[in-house]
């Protein structure tokens, strides 16, 4: 679902910004998942930002991707940052305490 | 006689309006399917933006939860049923034959979660819950899994 067409990928200095499009379930959350984790791997940046503006919907495996994403690039010293979260996106992360964990820009 | 008036009403208000069932293999492409179709269904009831956006995440947490735990990726079938009622009140519940839950409550507690890999956080139960009025879990191990959802939609024509 979420094929190369349907994530942004830019780097600006030391900044990673991905921006994926669409709906993140359990059936798209692998592949976006394998796509942050090369890039990032690949990138070393210093901030990592996960642009969800144009996500329309997201449901807990939504949540569970973004907390693997923060685990993943704590462990590399990476500051995981989000950006264009829409309110129900928030909504979710505020139901597990999450929405603590991050920084959230209003534009990436 | 107003009680027995009231009584009338409120029986009228458990008439159901209109029924859907679905059956569909626990194919993680499924879930986006399952949220298209109950919010197809959902759409002659003229939800709010944000209540039909509750309630298909619901079906998805419920759909995910049939594909992950109870067929653990093997595949099985998915049963679906919608009601809605004369009083806007809306049933849905999502059924499978597979591995069934040990323990309904610890299940239900946020952040509970048997996974390992580590990408899942325990949430879909407590996110099925905050976006809907009432949640039952019906489990027997070994049997499977009944999870029904009940959401009030506001008054038609009402923001
Ligand atoms: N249909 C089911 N069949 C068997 N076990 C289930 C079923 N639904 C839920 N469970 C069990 O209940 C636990 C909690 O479910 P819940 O949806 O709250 O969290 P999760 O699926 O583990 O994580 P998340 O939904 O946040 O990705 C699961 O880890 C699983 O053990
Ligand atoms: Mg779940």
């Amino acid at each position: 679902m979420f094929g190369s067409s349907r994530i942004t990928v830019t780097l600006d200095g030391g900044t990673l910004t991905i921006s994926p499009r669409g709906e993140i379930d359990h059936h798209s959350a692998r592949s976006l998942r394998d796509r942050i984790d090369n890039e990032m791997y690949l990138n070393r940046p210093a901030i990592l930002i996960l642009d969800l503006s144009g996500v329309d919907f997201m449901d807990s495996s939504g949540l569970g991707l973004l907390l693997g994403r923060y685990q993943r690039a704590s462990e590399i010293g990476c500051d995981l940052k989000l950006a264009g979260c829409s309110a129900r996106t928030k909504k979710i992360l505020e139901l597990s305490g999450a929405d603590k964990l991050f920084d959230f820009l209003a534009k990436a | 006689m107003k009680n027995s008036k009231q009584t009338a009403s409120a029986g009228e208000g458990r008439r159901v309006v209109n029924e859907m069932r679905l059956r569909l293999p626990a194919l993680s492409q499924n879930e986006g399917v399952a949220r298209g179709t109950v919010g197809a269904f959902l759409a002659q009831l003229d939800p709010t933006v944000e209540e039909l956006a509750d309630l298909k995440c619901v079906v998805s947490e419920a759909v995910t939860n049939c594909v992950v735990h109870a067929y653990g990726g093997r595949g099985g079938a998915i049963y679906i049923t919608v009601r809605a009622r004369a009083d806007r009140e809306v049933e849905i519940s999502v059924r499978d034959h597979g591995c069934g839950i040990a323990n309904v409550r610890q299940a239900m507690q946020p952040m509970f979660t048997t996974d390992k890999s580590g990408e899942r956080s325990g949430m879909g139960f407590a996110v099925m819950q905050a976006f809907s009025d009432r949640v039952r879990v019906l489990s027997a191990v070994g049997k499977g899994t009944k999870v029904t959802v009940i959401k009030r939609l506001s008054p038609a024509g009402e923001l």
